[in-house]
């Protein structure tokens, strides 16, 4: 049976990057912002979600190397 | 309308990358699927903790998650109730006394536990009911989504309905159970990522906790017609000595007896959906720690309900522009989605739209991959084709019927969609029948488990009188100012509940003690069909305790227990 942790790491630090890298891109732009309350949230969610990720993909990685 | 939401290239980005990302699961197992085993029970293959994640994601479908912000609305935090009350003492119940029972005794289906325990008939009558209801329940959580994303993202009714359905289909076809739980643990972390920014967002802009409390107490107090205390939204059991001081209209002895007791005990200890999970495990242990596991992260879920308990502050300050009425009246399962359209800028956006479809593929796949187990064990292979001797080649022929009942099952449940399409009250209808049909099933299990003189015909006429009793219950009474046949009344109206949730509470409680005493009553009067030993592994009192085994004390199931029961009192004690 596969790990879903590897999967699950895969998936969060490629959402995690793009939310990064739009925040980043974005973050310029006051207006689009607005609704969040001045906050950019998608630079602070995109890197929570990519830590997240990269804690999945060594859990995976660590027990792939045990087996 | 109003509510249609403008999605950038972000967010569609996100949507795409996370539909590739359930196909590829699908597809990482499809080369697993060797037999009938591995398609319908994962092989019993799942460590404790994604069966445990499994577990609570099946209660995180599309509906579950509307339906709890707009509970938060509508209730404030009395919503707590439904977590804490209303799913933990089950949970740790089904975990200590009761899976070792359902994973011990090598059953493969809840209705196969009922055949081994007591006879066909009580089996055949339970997979026949679960069957169509799963496919309903499945169908109409499909019609919800699609009209949902009809309305937001201006998608045709029908693209959504086949997209997501299609989906669907494709990765529980290629990898059956294990498909669906593992995908199903992937979007229990797409809804929580989803879902947290909101909670963020919603508590900042209220101003933190004492905000929340401060702001919510006027908003509450000048409520229309009621005479609530100002902190009625911001407590769980504080008001809940009358019905009248609290907006579930219900006392404390209804929300313990009947969340607390007979709908949760129903759902979490019985219903085959959520138990296929903890089947799944890989131990007999792992099987115990899988609802206790689960437990854990299902305590914190109430907090994802804030945003909802905002919203009602949100909605009576002008000045916010936040409105949840369609077409003038409000529509509380529209909560959560106004609360993404007012907070999350593009890209958050998507993966908030991406949790809620998340959530209601995960909901459709665990029904369809739970029909697919019932169908193929309790009805094809028990009364249609009965398997042959030959291992190998029973295998192979079940596993292809079990691929064939997945496309059947995604074809009907399209079918169910366009017949709730047909009758749109009947959602209501049919959420009120799972629960008529789970009610009295917890009551016979109850005692077939802890009563060794339980018998069959008892078990027979104990599930079919409470759920008799429960659409008579149905018929004869009504929530207060409700027209629509669908929501009762429809023989005769002799009692009229304050709101149709106090309905259904005593309509669990009703048909579950009707149940309970046919079942006692007609067992006492036959006499058993099985013999002890054929009981032993089954029945409480005739089977052995497990030993202890050498495993960690975090991996101990009744420590796990203490731990969970403990954190869920100091919870209530906090936020009563």
């Amino acid at each position: 049976m596969i790990d879903i942790r590897y999967p699950i790491g895969l998936f969060f630090s490629i959402i995690g990057c793009l939310l990064f890298a739009y925040g980043i891109s974005t973050m310029h732009n006051p207006g689009l912002y607005e609704k969040s309350l001045g906050v950019d949230v998608n630079i602070w969610a995109g890197l929570l979600i990519f830590l997240f990720g990269l804690v999945m993909l060594a859990l995976s990685k660590g027990v792939r190397e045990k087996q | 309308m109003e509510h249609r939401f403008e999605l950038g290239w972000i967010d569609y980005a996100i949507l795409f990358i996370y539909f590739s990302f359930v196909i590829f699961v699908g597809w990482m197992l499809r080369r697993h699927m060797k037999d009938a085993t591995a398609f319908l029970e994962a092989g019993r293959s799942m460590p404790a903790w994604v069966a445990g994640i499994a577990f609570i994601s099946t209660s995180l479908g599309a509906l579950d998650v509307m339906g709890m912000i707009g509970c938060g609305a509508k209730y404030g935090m009395m919503t707590f109730h439904f977590y804490w009350i209303g799913a933990i003492p089950a949970m740790v119940f089904l975990g200590i006394f009761m899976m070792p029972f359902y994973y011990g005794s090598k059953a493969r289906s809840v209705p196969e536990y009922l055949s081994l325990r007591f006879d066909e008939k009580t089996r055949a009558l339970n997979a026949v009911l679960f069957s169509v209801m799963t496919i309903l329940v499945s169908g109409i959580s499909m019609y919800a989504i699609a009209i949902l994303t009809e309305e937001l993202l201006g998608w045709s009714f029908y693209v959504a309905l086949f997209l997501s359905a299609g989906v669907v289909l494709v990765y529980t076809y290629l990898g059956g159970l294990s498909s669906a739980i593992h995908n199903e643990v992937l979007q229990f972390f797409i809804v929580v990522a989803g879902l947290l920014p909101l909670v963020y967002l919603s508590m900042k802009d209220i101003g933190g906790w004492t905000g929340l409390k401060t702001n919510l107490g006027p908003v509450v107090a000048s409520l229309p017609a009621t005479h609530y205390a100002p902190d009625t939204w911001s407590t769980t059991w504080r008001y809940t000595a009358t019905a009248a001081q609290n907006p579930m209209g219900i006392e404390w002895y209804g929300i313990l007896l009947g969340l607390g007791f007979v709908l949760s005990f129903g759902y979490w200890c019985t219903d085959f959906l959520v138990i296929q999970r903890a089947m799944a495990a890989n131990s007999i242990a792992a099987a115990r720690n899988t609802p206790l596991i689960a437990a854990i992260p299902k305590m914190f879920t109430p907090f994802l309900v804030l945003p909802g308990v905002i919203a009602v502050w949100l909605m009576h300050s002008p000045a916010k522009g936040f409105s949840i009425a369609d077409h003038g009246v409000n529509n509380y399962d529209l909560t959560i989605i106004m609360l993404m359209k007012h907070y999350l800028p593009p890209g958050l956006l998507g993966l908030g739209l991406t949790a809620l479809l998340a959530s209601f593929m995960s909901g459709m796949a665990g029904n369809i991959s739970a029909f697919n187990t019932v169908w193929t064990y309790d009805i094809y292979e028990a009364y249609i084709r009965r398997p042959t001797g030959d291992r190998a080649l029973d295998q192979s022929h079940y596993l292809r019927v079990a691929r064939l009942t997945t496309i059947f099952a995604v074809a009907a449940s399209i079918g169910a969609a366009g017949i709730a399409l047909q009758f749109k009250n009947i959602t209501d209808f049919m959420q009120a029948i799972f629960s008529m049909v789970n009610a009295p099933l917890f009551a016979v299990i109850f005692l077939g488990m802890f009563w060794k003189k339980a018998t069959g015909h008892g078990a027979f006429a104990g599930l079919f009188s409470g759920l008799t009793a429960a659409i008579l219950h149905h018929g004869l009474t009504r929530p207060s100012g409700s027209l629509s046949l669908f929501k009762g009344g429809w023989l005769h109206v002799v009692h009229t509940y304050p709101v149709e949730l106090s309905q259904n509470f005593w309509c669990a409680i009703i048909s579950c003690s009707t149940s309970a005493a046919v079942t006692i009553l007609v067992s006492l009067a036959t006499c058993h069909r099985k013999h002890k030993a054929e009981l032993v592994g089954l029945v409480y009192s005739l089977t052995p305790r497990a030993t202890s085994v050498d495993a960690a004390w975090y991996e101990q199931p009744t420590v796990l227990a203490v731990i969970v029961s403990a954190t869920v009192i100091v919870l209530s004690i906090v936020f009563w």
